[in-house]
Parts: structure tokens; C-alpha cells; sequence
């Protein structure tokens, strides 16, 4: 592929991607005085790390008692004994430093009458052991996300971090194993560039749009997790995809579960709030999957409202006005904007909606991304965010949790980095195979003048996902759902890409961005298939129990093109200090 | 009388036609800027006929039809589609928005789409915002504290804080400053009210120990005073924020200081 120019970067380590966990990473690599590049294929402040609402979760404990070992018990539970008990003791101890360092970064929290950051009440979220409800997500109104974002941004400024914005990374510089940087694609100008990095962390967020309706942006394409996928590395518990209970029916805008935690209710077709059947103590607030599932029930029993009787109304024009306009402005104009709804006067038509992704790249608690084999990690290879599998979430996160997750391990990783990595350190050679190998893909796509369009594929691939690998799934719908992706994923055989340019070529980007996603979409599919028992947000009709005997353990799968590898790996069941004990499995119910 | 003359490539001249498929009978003509840099060709206007009948209701929902059903090589940028990213910012009907929340509704007749006006445009519909960026950057978005307090927040009452409100939701589409005239004319210098919002966000902050010194640094005749209260930042801003208010503070700040 000679034909590309290729620019050649050396740098100690790069961050791919620049939301929350990549610019956190990137500030604490630039304080630690490694030479670092972030690179994104969007500018950082329109990462979706700006569209989270409700807030970040930490046990600071300003509006009442609170303490990180029943963040960390909720959090255990919550993600359904899934979750890694040391990484999740690693998050919740270290979330209180982590926001109030947010604080001193600037964000704009709102505040209590004694000045400090305000918490809200939030779903799972609780005191002393699961024994009432705790105020524990820090918030500012109801643009947490945007706040923190932008913050991170200016931080990331103030440390002359450097940034290469509308990069499109293409794959990892592999070489025995070991991950040498990457190859990107500068949408500006149309040039490949080569950067070379002893530590390449990749941050690139979830995949959302691999479904029909997401709360996800465009943007989120998991591109990372689909360049491990390419380097022959597997990804853990991708079956794990969250539905939130409340996007705008028809829209799938978010709304934040901040109105549930503020007072507000769900209500079916009969005006019952029917969440109290279901979750007796913890009602609206009980975790996400909980809760989608219920409105799921609630429709398919025929107590949905609307004509087609196919969504539910959360309420909250009972609460206080100030409360909204003070703490709810955004979702106030959400409702407006996307569901022609004044919320002070009529409820929100609301179903649940995707909306995050428990699985991803599999790593320690320190970031560094894990081969699949018991707990031996890649050289060279982090993952933080959403893209990354920690498992801090396990089988299903708790709302506030994603926040905190950014920032403490966006720090980790950048810790982690600068424990292995010396500045300045030289480079070694490598061959130009992988190069080659690259853009022999990214060659062979652009001038690709096949039947099938990218967006009729991948409108195939999500209505594939959403119908068969969605709330409810059953041994048919999965195996249905196994056969039809590969359907999509062979019409790649015959993809036309019209615009044949190198500068902001977004008829090549998606279509990258389409090869991504089927990958992901596959191994999806596959590893529900494979789980026959319900845990978290993946809820069996054919294996309605949580089998812990053979189940308690992480799928990890490889992918090759149409072909899968399903594995799994125990899940940790210790903690990582005596500070707290590991919480054995117990029943879950809210 | 002077002659002025325009360089050949700035013509803007009449492009593509795309006549529907699809037979549907309620069809609306938009018409889209496109510029390639690639082909050495000048701007055109290419004009798409669209199915409404199959089509949501904002004028991004317009764009990316055309982009899966129509034409694939349109160009724009795009992320959340809820308002907070600020990707989609163009020039829709005369009038600087974003494209994910306006309504195609309120538009009459054929729908005109281009980018962010007096920007370096890159391709079709998307801007060169770098210039904004550096500004943005030069006003140190950052917090300035002297605190030794390291384990707890910095108290800040909740009136102290609700002078951030209408400051800090900004998502820096550029909405306000590429509407802006004088911004258009010195855009090299001037700051705009964007990055004087953000100005002024910083120096209200109660948290912050440097006031007086980012104050100092904006008082500036070319980076603050080339604000003449023209107002379109504030009917611009797709986030009901008002510029102009905050630019006639810091003036304000600066006059009684």
C-alpha cells in the first residue's frame, strides 16, 4: 500500500479517544511527564461522555451517612455477582477522591444549603447493606456528563496535552503479542499516520449503535473494542447490554434516571404505578434491568399506553417547580424538544431503550487489558471507560456508576502507565506487515463498489439486534439472531462506498464504523446464545434462574470475521485489601 | 463606481439534482452546500428532492436520509442527535442552529442548508472551528484556586453557584459566534461571544482566586470591546444561553472595577 503517505509519531504513551476516562487518563499521563497523545475521531467536548445526566456516584456522604463498603455492596449486587470484587472495592474506595478532585478541576456541581456538592437518591443505590435509600450521585442540575466533560477538557488544556481531533484509528501495531501503538486516518487532510507508544490505552466508549433504538450518539461505534477483536484478543461479557428504562418513546433520547431519583414515577396503561408489584421496597428506584424488565411485562401483558399500547408514562409533573427548573432543566427541554411534552403538565411517553454496555476489552483493575487466559495481560494494551470490561459492572450497571468509572480508572490507568513506562524510553523496530495489513482493509473498503449499501446493512444489523438479542431472550430468538447477523455481516462481501475521497470521507467512516459494529454485534449474539441462565440485564425466558454453579464466570470470546470462540473465566472473588469482605452471592431483589 | 471582483472558486454555483424515488406525494426540495477539496471544483448547490411522509421530524433526520437513502457522500458532522454535543451546528434557513434540534417544520418552502457562515469550510457542510478552539483555550478553562484543602470540596453557597447557570451548559457548537458580524470581520482577534461566555463563566466562578487577573486579560479593545451589542449570539444560541448579556457583565465588571 505504498500509495498512502504514511507520518510516522513517536510518543510515550496514547490515548485513544477523548471522552470522560481518555481525557482523565491523558491529564494524569501529562502530570506524570510522559509525552502523550490523545487522539479522537471527534472533537473531545462532542464525546457522548457529555450526554450523561443524572450524575457520578461516590459515598461522600453530604446528605446523610453513607460509606464506600455499601457502594461497594450495591454495586456487587447490582452487577448481579458478575463483577470483579477487587475492582469494584478499587472503584468505590477510591470514588470520593475522585470527585472531589472533579470539584477542584471545576465542575460546576450544584450544592446543598451548606455549600457542598448536592447527591441525589438513584436506582440501587443504598444505605447500610440494602436496608433504605441513600442520596450518594453528585450532580450538577442534570447535565452531570457535560460538566465533568467539558472540565476534563480544559484540564487537558491547562496540561498542554497533545491532541490529534478528528482522527479515525484504523487498528493496533501488533507484534509478538505485544501492542506497539496504532494506525489512524487524519480526516482533515486524508493522511495515515503511524503512532508509535509503549503503552497505547484505548478509551473509546461503548457500541450502542449496533442497536436499532440507543440512547447512544452516532459516534458510538466501539471502534476500540473492534480493533482487539481484529488483533486477535477477545472481549468479556459483550450478551451484558443495558436497556435504560426511560428513553423518549420513538426518539430514544435519555432521560435521566435523576427524575426517578427526584420523585418521579412510572405508570401504565391503568394509571398503576406498577413498579411497587415488582420492586416492593425500592419501587422506581430499583436497578436498570429490574426495571426495564417490569415496563417489558407491563406492555407485553397489554397495560402499555399510547395507540399501538407499545411504551409507559413516567410523571413528574407532581414535583415541586423549582425542583425541576433548578435540578431538571435539561431533560425539561429534552421532553419538550423530542416528545412535545411540558413536564410540569403531562408525563413523558418513555420505553426502555439501549443504552450502555457492561461487556467490552477485559482488564485488571489496573487497566491493563487481559489476554483471556487466567489473568495474563497484553503488553503495551490498556482499556478504560466503557470500553473497557474492568468488570466493575458485571451483569448490570447501576446509573451514576458509568461517571465514577471513567474518572477512577481513567486515573489507574494513566497511574498504571507511568509505573511501566520511562520517558523518553527509544522505540524498537518494527516490520511493516501490520501497516500493510491495515490499510489493505482500509484500502479495500473505500474503493469497494459492491450491491450493498452501508446504511441499508447496517439498518439489517440493528433491527436484527433489537429483535432478537433485546430485554427478553429465548433459546429461538437467539439462534435466530445468530443466523440473520451473519446475514448482515456477509453483505460486507458486496458494500459500495460511493465517495472515494480521503478528506472527511463520512461515506468511508461509516462504513468502517459498520465493520466495527458487526463484529461486536456477532460476538453479542454469540455469547447470549452460549449463557443459558438469567443474570442482570440478560434475562433467559427459557433459563429464567441465575445459575451461579456454572455461570458465576465471564464470557470471553474471540472473533474472527463470521467465526466465534466462546470461553469463559472466573469471575474474582476476592477483595483487594481486608478493608471490606467479598460479598457472597445472595438472592436479588429490590 | 469600484469594481469588486471575487476569486472564481468563492462562486457558488447550481449543482446535482435529485429527483425522488420513491413516488411519494409529499416531497420537500433541499437544498444542500457541497464543496469537495479534492476535486478542484467550485461550491455547488445540490438540490434533493425528499420523502417527508418517511421522515422525523428535525432537519437532521433530512440529512441523514439523504445520506442513507440518496446521496452517501454528503458530509456533515453529527454525534448525540439530543443537543448536548454540539456537532451538528450549520446555517439552516438564513439561521445558524443545530441541525438535531430544529424542527424542518418551521421552515418554509425549500429547506437551505449551509455550513456555519464565514468559517473555512473543509467539506460540504462541516466548518474549520480551530481558530474558535485556540481562543477557547486562551482564556484558561480551567479552575484557578489557591486552597491548601485537599480531602474536602471547596464550599460555594447555592447563589454563588447559580451565577454559573446560563454560563456553563454552553457546548461550544459556535452557533453565536459565526453569527456574529464583528466576529465574521475579526475573527482573528476578537474573541467572540462563545469564548466570552466561557470568559466570563470562569470569572464569576466564586471557587476562582484569579478574577481580577482573567478579567484583566480580556479587557482588551480588539478581544473584548469589538462587541457592538448587535445581539444575534443571543438569538443564535440553540441553548436559549444569552452572550451578550455575559459580554455587557464583563464590560460592566471592567467600567466599575
Amino acid at each position: 500500500m505504498s500509495s498512502y503517505k504514511i507520518i510516522d509519531h513517536e510518543y510515550d504513551v496514547i490515548v485513544l479517544g477523548a471522552g470522560g476516562s481518555g481525557l482523565r487518563a491523558a491529564v494524569g499521563l501529562s502530570e506524570a511527564g510522559l509525552k502523550t497523545a490523545c487522539i479522537s475521531k471527534v472533537f473531545p467536548t462532542r464525546s457522548h461522555t457529555s450526554a450523561a445526566q443524572g450524575g457520578i456516584s461516590a459515598s461522600l456522604g453530604n446528605m446523610g451517612e453513607d460509606d464506600w463498603r455499601w457502594h461497594m455492596y450495591d454495586t456487587v449486587k447490582g452487577a448481579d455477582w458478575l463483577g470483579d470484587q477487587d475492582s469494584i472495592e478499587y472503584l468505590c474506595k477510591e470514588a470520593p477522591a475522585a470527585v472531589i478532585e472533579l470539584e477542584k478541576y471545576g465542575v460546576p456541581f450544584s450544592r446543598t444549603d451548606d455549600g457542598k456538592i448536592y447527591q441525589r437518591p438513584f436506582g440501587g443505590m443504598t444505605k447500610n447493606y440494602g436496608n433504605g435509600i441513600v442520596q450518594r450521585t453528585c450532580a450538577a442540575a442534570d447535565r452531570t456528563g457535560h460538566a465533568i466533560l467539558h472540565t476534563l477538557y480544559g484540564q487537558a488544556l491547562k496540561h498542554n496535552t497533545e491532541f490529534f481531533i478528528e482522527y479515525f484509528a484504523l487498528d493496533l501495531l501488533m507484534k509478538d503479542g505485544e501492542c506497539k501503538g496504532l494506525i489512524a486516518w487524519n480526516l482533515n487532510d486524508g493522511t495515515i499516520h503511524r503512532f508509535r507508544a509503549h503503552s497505547t490505552i484505548i478509551a473509546t466508549g461503548g457500541y450502542g449503535k449496533a442497536y436499532y433504538s440507543a440512547t447512544s450518539a452516532h459516534t458510538c461505534t466501539g471502534d476500540g473494542n473492534a480493533m482487539v477483536l481484529r488483533a486477535g484478543l477477545p472481549l468479556q461479557d459483550m450478551e451484558f447490554v443495558q436497556f435504560h428504562p426511560t428513553g423518549i418513546y420513538g426518539h430514544g433520547t435519555l432521560i435521566s434516571e435523576g427524575v426517578r431519583g427526584e420523585g418521579g414515577y412510572l405508570v401504565n396503561s391503568k394509571g398503576e404505578r406498577f413498579m411497587e408489584r415488582y420492586a416492593p421496597k425500592a419501587k422506581d428506584l430499583a436497578s436498570r434491568d429490574v426495571v426495564s424488565r417490569s415496563m417489558s411485562i407491563e406492555i407485553n401483558e397489554g397495560r402499555g399506553v399510547g395507540k399501538e399500547q407499545d411504551h409507559v408514562y413516567l410523571h413528574l409533573s407532581h414535583l415541586d417547580k423549582s425542583i425541576i427548573e433548578s435540578r431538571l432543566p435539561g431533560i425539561t427541554e429534552a421532553a419538550r424538544l423530542f416528545a412535545n411534552v411540558d413536564v410540569t403538565k403531562e408525563p413523558i411517553p418513555v420505553v426502555p431503550t439501549v443504552h450502555y454496555n457492561m461487556g467490552g476489552i477485559p482488564t485488571n483493575y489496573k487497566a491493563e487489558v487481559l489476554t483471556g487466559n487466567d489473568s495474563e495481560t497484553v503488553p503495551g494494551l490498556m482499556a478504560i471507560g466503557e470500553a473497557a470490561c474492568v468488570s466493575v459492572h458485571g451483569a448490570n450497571r447501576l446509573g451514576s456508576n458509568s461517571l465514577i468509572d471513567l474518572v477512577v480508572f481513567g486515573r489507574a490507568a494513566a497511574k498504571r502507565a507511568a509505573e511501566i513506562v520511562k520517558p523518553g524510553t527509544p522505540h524498537e523496530n518494527i516490520g511493516e506487515t501490520e501497516t500493510e495489513k491495515c490499510l489493505e482493509r482500509f484500502d479495500k473498503l473505500r474503493n469497494s463498489n459492491g450491491e450493498n449499501s452501508t446504511a441499508e446493512l447496517r439498518l439489517s444489523m440493528q433491527k436484527t439486534m433489537q429483535s432478537k438479542c433485546a430485554v427478553f431472550r429465548t433459546e429461538k430468538t437467539l439462534k435466530e439472531g445468530v443466523d440473520d447477523i451473519r446475514k448482515a455481516y456477509d453483505g460486507m462481501g458486496s458494500i459500495s462506498v460511493k465517495d472515494k475521497s480521503l478528506v472527511f470521507n463520512t461515506d468511508l467512516v461509516e462504513t468502517l464504523e459498520y465493520d466495527n459494529l458487526i463484529r461486536q454485534a456477532i460476538t453479542t449474539v454469540d455469547s447470549a446464545y452460549n449463557r443459558q441462565e438469567s443474570r442482570g440485564a440478560h434475562a433467559r425466558e427459557d433459563f429464567p434462574k441465575r445459575d451461579d454453579e456454572k455461570f458465576m464466570q465471564h464470557t470471553v470470546a474471540w472473533c474472527n470475521g463470521r467465526d466465534t470462540k466462546i470461553d469463559y473465566r472466573p469471575v474474582t472473588k476476592t477483595t483487594l485489601t481486608n478493608e471490606v469482605q467479598y460479598f457472597p452471592p445472595q438472592e436479588r431483589v429490590y | 463606481m469600484v469594481q469588486i471582483n471575487l476569486p472564481k472558486n468563492s462562486e457558488v454555483q447550481k449543482g446535482k439534482y435529485y429527483q425522488d424515488k420513491t413516488g411519494s406525494k409529499n416531497i420537500r426540495k433541499v437544498n444542500v452546500y457541497r464543496w469537495d477539496p479534492s476535486d478542484g471544483e467550485n461550491p455547488r448547490v445540490d438540490t434533493y428532492e425528499v420523502d417527508m411522509d418517511n421522515c422525523p421530524s428535525k432537519v437532521l433526520d433530512i440529512l441523514n436520509k439523504i445520506k442513507n437513502e440518496i446521496d452517501p457522500s454528503l458530509a456533515y458532522r453529527r454525534s448525540c442527535a439530543h443537543g448536548v454535543c454540539g456537532s451538528c451546528a450549520m446555517n439552516m434557513d438564513g439561521k445558524n442552529g443545530l441541525a438535531c434540534t430544529k424542527p424542518h417544520s418551521e421552515i418554509d418552502g425549500d429547506i437551505n442548508i449551509y455550513p456555519l457562515p464565514h468559517l473555512k469550510v473543509k467539506k460540504d457542510l462541516i466548518g474549520d472551528l480551530s481558530g474558535l478552539y485556540k481562543q477557547y483555550q486562551s482564556i484558561e478553562p480551567w479552575l484557578k484556586t489557591n486552597t491548601k484543602v485537599e480531602t474536602t470540596e471547596i464550599i460555594q453557597s447555592k447563589k454563588d453557584r447559580e451565577k454559573l447557570d446560563g454560563a456553563y451548559e454552553c457546548i461550544m457548537c459556535a452557533c453565536c459566534s459565526t453569527s456574529c458580524p464583528s466576529y465574521w470581520w475579526n475573527g482573528d482577534k476578537y474573541l467572540g461571544p462563545a469564548v466570552l461566555l466561557q470568559a466570563y463563566r470562569w470569572i464569576v466562578d466564586s471557587r476562582d482566586d484569579e478574577r481580577k487577573e482573567r478579567l484583566k486579560k480580556v479587557a482588551d479593545e480588539l478581544k473584548l470591546y469589538r462587541c457592538h451589542t448587535i445581539m444575534n449570539c443571543t438569538n443564535a444560541c440553540p441553548k436559549g444561553l444569552n452572550p451578550a448579556k455575559a459580554i455587557a457583565e464583563l464590560k460592566k465588571m471592567l467600567a466599575t472595577s
